[in-house]
């Protein structure tokens, strides 16, 4: 490893596609393409039976009766699952291990706390027979008044969070005295991951083991909490997840659908499929919580922050607590004297929320970054100025170094590019023809997750090397960047790399979730790596059998799968040959980045809860990710429709494992923040709590007619405080600000200022 | 979805009198019928199979205009240089309707029979009530999520909105639907929900689309079609329009226009008071502008589709000023 050498993250990183930092194409990729990757549902058992839910159809009451004798006589029905009669399980602890409530835990309910809650199951022999006869069920209810969103008169004020207050100055104050006072609220709706894939698994038990192949962010995760369910040791469950289909946030853990279908599975003795139908993916797991903020900044006339005032309200459900933590990105991002953030959450009648790209940091950015905008007009300093005059030189809040912050390159290199310094700054002032055009910028941030990860490298008989973990890749490169990684380390050509991921036997992997897998795991893979490497070149030099042998050398060099000294004066001999010549069939290494004491107790804990991860402002740095994006929209001025015909955004990410992939990442999260900013939005019935455009026709995403060419430019440098091999995150830090920079553009374009999420057409006519 | 029964038919009249059969259903693309079957909305007994039917997927285009085979796929429409030509708001329409993959499905005569996206008629589970479904139950729209619900032609019954594109090119052109040997003007064939919104067309049982006429003329020749909404591509119209002009030898007079407006109404929407008020007149934008509000006469809106009555004008007004420029 030469890191300490490489400066930026792109192709200059290393002329080679093979080695980290180079632009090997995804070798997961023709797999993919061809059809030939297996998706967890597609598995062909036999004995396979097929599971369909059947949902609650009011927000809030009690199911009175399930009149099941109709379905129970449908063609092919092997089962019909009610509160009655599924099997009852032990509840599981959360994902931070929390222990959990002593009562058991029942997928099924009766009581029903939001519309589309599982109240029952019908199985049979085939797909079409389970749907048949679920409809045939006759569910009735006893219907009690609901709270259904933020604005329900019922809903109150909330449960404050007292954790999520943050004070410092006296911000109150401040505020009052400021010459430039401003205040607004900003809204964000209930939105989707709305991956490709929709949720859903087959369970098989064979004995007290149970193997379930699920699409899964968290394999060690899931599993533990399919043991504790069922009541069997953690070792007895298997999940298999090789590809995903895309995930979001919303395939980390194991949901009630989870617990039906591995029910069912134990219940009739057979394997059980089941598939979430795309309208129960809007209820059968919580997507991004909507959420409400006020920010108050109090400035001087040249624009300098003085006070920073935030409230943050977010949604969760009746039972279950889910906080999106609205002021992360509020107290970090500008440097203000005065702070004050707190946080409430309020209850309503829906599926608790859930991880969504950049959750807490995506609608945090969405004040912030609206606000400062609307500071910049008031006392008339662009917007890009406002923000470099108030730039954090360190953590406003954590009061240390920032371990890196690129954020000025990122200004500077994404104005250039923009060509920012043509703008005109009145609002209105830049058309074409029926279009009027704005330009906005925003930056965004999120914050560096660390943890621990194991891998195994494997140098086989044949030369080749294998590598093998529990991690996952629903898409974001993990197989490719760990390809590199190895063969780097030991010294072979890519294509001798075989990397092995998504089944819980392997090596174990905490969650691929707040952007940290690729620093977690590319650091255990190095470690293993060099671990192999150096008991290959021990071979070598001290087994007699070695033709290295004789030459007496310290050490010897690998490379392009063959093993020399240094100086050149002995043999040059494939690894193949060399095993054969010392009598191995393979070597094999196990690497960790636990710490050295950690009990096993630790390690399943680090593996299998998120209790381990490791604070980003731990010892003298505050870790993140930064970017900023310069954002055209072309606003038609008499039908209000926003289009972005241009986006450059420059972004640090530390340094780069694979620019291509880290760059499609930035542009996957880029494109969701324009669905974030003018489509998507959870439509709910008020008189029913139901969410009604619960489907891809009617709840949009964006398509490629929507989506202009995008510019991404790395700004990062390695940050060897952040991972081993000096990258930070990469997955979620697009999305972080892209919504306020459409918003700033749309003010910019119209002069109007949009700040309910997201901007249709109807807010601008 | 159900259990049903497939029968493939061998000749048009075998469809027809397969079709009268109660609970049998035409099974043409599919891309309407198969996604209704999974929501629960339809629930055939029978599907009676027409796709491999011979003669029918044609496009003949003489001095009178085109005619068009039931099973023509819209995506070959679309693409039919003819067509293109002679009647571009009718291939614009398409083009910009559904998905590529739905449009090398879709038929012609299925397009015509496509239903609405009211959610509430798509969800029988959660809404009950719903006239169009079950005659009498109710209307769970009124009251409820109405950002994509009509504001012209609605009834005291039903307020969805008819959803398709196509229609809305043919209205403007008195289009005719060919059932056999009966022909039904597309403005007739479509009809207005009133108190029978369960009844959307014009087409008896042991009927079947096979055809449809589009007469040719100068205002057809020069035409386009507008469609406005929230997402650029895959999406269904905020609002739309259907325009097609002729003018007079000096270039300004309008001497033929039609106009036809979607994504409003319950059902393709002529404005024939906006073509009224502007034939015989010189074409100028704020007399244009004036004119396209006479297409939402009598609108009415449900809350959250009040923006539909403000933009529904300025897409009329755009379109005919866009035909104007072309002179």
């Amino acid at each position: 490893m030469t890191v300490r050498n490489i400066r930026h993250g792109d192709a200059s990183d290393g002329a080679l596609a093979e080695v980290v930092g180079g632009r090997l194409s995804r070798v997961d990729g023709p797999a993919k393409i061809t059809g030939a990757a297996k998706y967890a549902v597609e598995q062909q058992l036999e004995g396979l039976a097929y599971a369909v839910l059947v949902e609650s159809t009011i927000a809030s009451g009690k199911v009175r009766a399930i009149d099941t004798e109709e379905a129970q006589a449908a063609p092919g029905v092997l089962q019909v699952l009610t509160p009655d009669t599924i099997i009852s399980l032990k509840p599981a602890s959360d994902w931070f291990g929390t222990p959990p409530p002593d009562k058991p835990y029942c997928p099924l309910v009766r009581d029903i706390t939001f519309s589309g809650q599982h109240v029952a199951a019908v199985v049979a022999e085939t797909f079409e027979q389970a749907v048949a006869a679920a409809a045939l069920l006759k569910v009735s209810y006893d219907e009690t008044p609901a709270i259904v969103d933020l604005s329900d008169a019922k809903a109150g004020d909330g449960i404050p969070i007292d954790a999520m207050t943050k004070e410092w100055g006296d911000a109150q104050a401040a505020f009052a005295s400021a010459p430039v006072r401003i205040c607004a609220a900003y809204n964000t709706p209930r939105e989707y991951q709305a991956p490709m894939e929709p949720h859903g698994l087959i369970a098989r038990w064979e004995g007290d083991h149970l193997t379930v192949w699920e699409p899964s962010q968290w394999l060690d995760g899931m599993a533990r909490t399919y043991a504790e369910w069922f009541g069997v040791p953690f070792e007895n469950v298997r999940l298999v997840s090789p590809y995903i289909g895309g995930g979001f946030g919303s395939k980390a853990l194991a949901l009630s659908h989870g617990a039906v279908a591995a029910s069912a599975a134990k219940m009739l003795g057979r394997p059980v499929r089941l598939v979430m139908t795309r309208p129960q993916t809007f209820t059968g797991y919580g997507g991004r919580a909507a959420t409400r903020q006020t920010v108050t900044i109090g400035a001087d006339r040249q624009g300098k922050i003085q006070s920073i005032v935030h409230r943050g309200v977010n949604e969760t459900s009746v039972d279950g607590m889910w906080v999106e933590p609205l002021g992360s990105v509020t107290s970090i991002m500008y440097a203000t004297p005065n702070f004050s953030s707190r946080q409430n959450v309020v209850r309503v009648n829906s599926v608790v929320p859930g991880a969504m790209r950049a959750p807490g940091e995506n609608p945090s950015a969405f004040g912030i970054e609206s606000a400062i905008d609307e500071l910049a007009y008031e006392v008339g300093i662009d917007p890009l100025e406002i923000r470099l005059r108030n730039y954090a030189e360190q953590d406003p809040e954590a009061k240390k170094a920032w371990s890196t912050r690129q954020l000025r390159e990122a200004f500077a290199t994404g104005a250039e590019r923009f060509g920012w310094s043509r703008r005109t700054p009145e609002p209105r002032s830049m058309r074409d023809g029926n279009q009027l055009i704005g330009w906005g910028v925003a930056a965004g941030t999120y914050p560096v997750r660390r943890a621990y990860g194991e891998a195994i490298v494997r140098i086989l008989a044949d030369g080749s090397v294998e590598v093998e973990s529990s991690s996952i890749d629903m898409g974001q490169g993990t197989y490719t960047i760990l390809v590199q990684t190895a063969a780097e380390t030991v010294g072979v050509p890519a294509d001798n790399v075989v990397v092995k991921l998504g089944d819980s036997r392997f090596p174990r992997a905490g969650v691929a979730g707040g952007s940290r897998l690729a620093g977690v795991m590319t650091g255990a893979v190095y470690k293993a790596a060099t671990s192999a490497l150096d008991q290959l070149i021990g071979l070598a030099i001290s087994d007699p059998r070695s033709p290295f042998h004789a030459l007496q050398a310290n050490t010897l060099v690998v490379a392009n799968g063959r093993i020399s000294s240094p100086r050149g004066d002995g043999p040059d001999v494939s690894i193949s040959e060399l095993l054969k010549s010392v009598g191995r069939d393979h070597i094999e290494a196990t690497g960790d980045t636990m710490p050295a004491n950690s009990t096993p107790e630790d390690r399943y804990k680090n593996y299998t809860t998120i209790a381990m991860a490791l604070p980003h402002t731990e010892g003298d740095y505050s870790r993140h990710s930064w970017c900023a994006h310069f954002i055209e929209v072309r606003v038609d001025e008499d039908f209000g429709t926003v289009r972005v015909s241009r986006v450059v955004s420059a972004l640090d990410s530390g340094r780069l494992y694979n620019p291509k992939l880290a760059e499609s990442q930035w542009k996957g999260g880029i494109i969701m923040g324009i669905g974030q900013a003018l489509l998507e939005e959870g439509i709910v019935d008020r008189r029913h709590g139901r969410i009604v455009n619960n489907n891809l026709a009617d709840y949009l995403v964006p398509t490629n007619a929507d989506i202009p060419d995008i510019e991404v430019i790395s700004v990062g440098i390695p940050d060897l405080h952040s991972s081993v091999l000096g990258g930070k995150g990469v997955g979620e830090l697009a999305i972080v600000g892209v919504a306020p920079a459409i918003a700033n553009a749309v003010f910019h374009a119209t002069g109007k200022r949009v700040r309910d999420l997201p901007i249709t057409l109807e807010k601008l006519i | 979805m159900r259990d049903f029964s497939y029968l493939r038919a061998g000749s048009v009249d075998a469809a027809r009198q397969a079709a009268a059969l109660p609970g049998a259903m035409l099974f043409a693309g599919g891309t309407t019928l198969i996604d209704l079957a999974k929501c629960g909305v339809a629930e055939p007994e029978t599907l009676v199979d027409i796709t491999h039917l011979e003669g029918l997927n044609g496009i003949e285009l003489n001095e009178r205009g085109a005619t068009i085979g039931a099973l023509a796929k819209t995506s070959h429409v679309a693409d039919h240089a003819g067509i293109k030509s002679r009647f571009p708001a009718v291939s614009e329409a398409l083009w910009q309707a559904a998905s590529a993959q739905i449009r090398n499905m879709a038929t012609i005569g299925g397009n015509l029979m496509q239903r609405t996206r009211c959610p509430y008629f798509r969800d029988p589970a959660n809404f009950p009530a719903c006239n169009k479904r079950e005659p009498g139950s109710g209307c769970s729209a009124v009251g409820g999520v109405t950002r994509g619900h009509a504001v012209l032609g609605t009834s005291g019954a039903c307020i969805a909105m008819y959803p398709g594109d196509l229609a809305v090119a043919l209205v403007a052109f008195d289009a005719i639907v060919h059932l056999g040997d009966r022909q039904v003007s597309v403005d007739d064939f479509f009809l207005l929900p009133g108190t029978t919104p369960d009844r959307e067309h014009a087409i008896e049982p042991g009927e079947m689309i096979t055809a449809i006429e589009i007469p040719g003329s100068a205002a057809a020749r020069r035409s386009t079609y507008l469609k406005i909404r929230d997402r650029q591509s895959y999406e269904f119209a905020a609002a739309s329009a259907a325009v097609g002009i002729e003018f007079e030898a000096d270039g300004r007079t309008i001497r033929d226009l039609r106009v036809a407006l979607g994504g409003v109404a319950t059902k393709p929407w002529r404005a024939r008071a906006v073509e009224d008020a502007l034939k015989g007149k010189v074409l100028e934008p704020d007399a244009v502008r004036a004119a396209s509000l006479l297409a939402i006469e009598g609108a009415v809106d449900h809350g959250a589709n009040h923006y539909k009555i403000e933009l529904a004008p300025r897409v009329v007004a755009r379109a005919i000023l866009k035909m104007g420029e072309t002179a």
